[in-house]
């Protein structure tokens, strides 16, 4: 454990995080705080950096320069402590379609270590949570964009992660199952006291659901606070209001890279849900 | 352990979940063991050489494991962006023992395909020498499908995308297989010829198959154990380091 963090409540802090990939700063000099069992919304357009961020934090990316603590331990050199203490909801599927429902739980059950003996209930109720337990032993491959979505929720949960990260849950789906998605998410923050750190390109969400909210833009956080606080400060009356009137109208043009022709021939390939 | 165990198990379910991929993966195979075996047939018995399927048999099946294992390696790419192994990336596991699950998964199933090539090519009208002989094929059949699902890893981590794998397609997977001695014997090749044979991995697994199934060996089990043991092993760590190093 590290002495500063002792100090307050905040269980992700980030000071002057940089990521520079070649002569392109993706992440520029980023600092901020997110406290305990607190909703969490990171908001930006694309290619603002807000996956990058992510990926920093759950030790997927090296940073440039920069620190941060997530639960009191660095996910730069302390991976295998900082792996344990959360779970993630990635922009690209990380499903395995071959495997069933219950197939997919177990086996995050035995990499994350959760003993034997726990095992069995762990998934049931976690399956339960999202309504799948009645799917548990259909391929996954014949899922809905939802229902793999609520499934990688609950997987996400098995190991009793204390931070849950969300990188654009509801990209894709309806507007019921989005919904159905925020009242989970909802109701996990209230009930364990999970933190959640999500992003999310629909305003009206961030709005609903997060307790803070902080705007990146090229790199750089332009705003943080409460989406109230945003909206006054602006004089809005929405938040995505506030939020174009921080981060400008321009339309964001990125290079497509070969990962995106992979996430398009994903997209292709993979089939449409039968039910 | 147990994640090793639990990749392992996951490359062997997807595996036989996925009927298309079995007899896909069989087709080329076959098609050099008939297309090949009855076409040269003829000119290999009146050189003087004897029976060409006895000696093709070996070399398709060598030839099955490296497609096989190659592919398991290189399938990494996608796998860690679209799939499962996303998700292992993040699990409190080593790299190594990630690697090392997926490896050996990918190496059961090659053996898996290489017996299945096997006992199709009884139809051909193959007769193994020794039957006593067969259970050293498979520890060769192992040792090979590890260096090539270790080297398809390495590979694996340096891609972006898929679009490089076209390229290991013609300029790495097709020559490690032609330049092999899979479909002639390695005996007065000219000077070049045979030290690329001598610096391909495969020829030795491809010889060893050869001693253990129709007892003719050109560089001796010693020395092809020796060649895909040590070769093995360092690709298998040089594999696992850059796979430790992959971000996404």
């Amino acid at each position: 454990m590290h002495e500063a963090y002792l100090k307050n409540d905040s269980i992700i802090q980030v000071r002057n995080l940089t990521k520079k990939f070649k002569d392109f700063t993706a992440v520029d000099d980023v600092s901020f705080d997110v406290r305990r069992g607190e909703i969490f919304a990171f908001l930006g357009p694309n290619g603002a950096g807000k996956t990058t961020t992510i990926k920093m934090l759950t030790t997927l990316l090296q940073p440039t320069s920069g620190e941060m603590l997530l639960d009191g331990f660095d996910p730069a050199r302390e991976q295998n402590e900082v792996r344990r203490s959360f779970g993630i909801v990635f922009q690209d599927p990380s499903l395995d379609d071959e495997l069933t429902t219950y197939e997919n739980m177990y086996f995050h059950a035995v990499l994350y270590k959760i003993p034997k003996s726990t095992r069995k209930a762990r998934i049931e109720e976690m399956l339960k949570f999202v309504q799948l337990w009645g799917r548990r032993d259909d391929q996954v491959k014949f899922f809905s964009g939802g229902m793999k979505r609520r499934l990688e929720i609950a997987r996400g949960l098995l190991h009793l992660p204390k931070i849950l990260f969300l990188d654009e849950p509801t990209l894709g789906l309806d507007p019921q199952t989005r919904n159905l998605i925020w009242e989970h998410i909802k109701d996990l923050n209230k009930k364990e006291h999970i933190t959640v750190f999500l992003t999310t390109h629909i305003m009206e969400e961030a709005d609903r659901v997060a307790d803070k909210v902080a705007i990146i833009d090229h790199g750089k956080i332009v705003a943080q606070g409460t989406p109230r606080e945003l909206k006054e400060r602006t004089g809005s009356a929405t938040l995505e209001e506030a939020f174009l009137t921080y981060t400008g109208k321009t339309i964001r043009e990125e290079e497509a890279t070969g990962l995106d022709n992979m996430r398009m021939a994903s997209k292709m390939w993979t089939r449409k849900a039968r039910r | 352990m147990n994640a090793v165990y639990i990749l392992w198990l996951r490359q062997l379910k997807r595996y036989f979940r996925s009927k298309s991929r079995i007899v896909g993966a069989l087709g080329q195979p076959l098609l050099f063991l008939f297309a090949l075996g009855f076409g040269f047939g003829p000119i290999y018995q009146q050189a003087g050489q004897g029976d060409y399927i006895q000696f093709l048999v070996p070399g398709i099946m060598a030839m099955t494991i490296l497609f096989t294992s190659m592919f398991t390696g290189i399938e990494i790419i996608w796998d860690r962006q679209f799939g499962f192994l996303k998700e292992t990336l993040v699990a409190p596991v080593s790299r190594f023992h990630i690697m090392l699950g997926r490896s050996l998964g990918g190496a059961t199933i090659a053996i898996f395909q290489g017996f299945v090539v096997f006992s199709i090519s009884f139809v051909a009208g193959f007769k193994v020498e020794n039957w006593l002989m067969a259970p050293i094929a498979i520890v060769f059949m192992f040792l090979t499908a590890m260096l090539f699902t270790a080297l398809g890893t390495a590979i694996a981590s340096f891609l972006e995308d898929m679009q490089g794998f076209q390229l290991i397609m013609s300029f790495l997977i097709m020559p490690t297989f032609f330049l092999s001695g899979a479909l002639f014997p390695l005996e007065g090749l000219p000077g070049v010829l045979t030290y690329i044979t001598m610096f391909n991995p495969l020829s030795y697994g491809v010889d060893a198959l050869r001693g253990a199934l129709i007892g003719s060996t050109h560089f001796g089990f010693l020395v092809d154990f020796a060649a895909l043991g040590i070769g093995g092993t360092i690709l298998l760590f040089i594999g696992g380091y850059l796979f430790s190093k992959v971000q996404i």
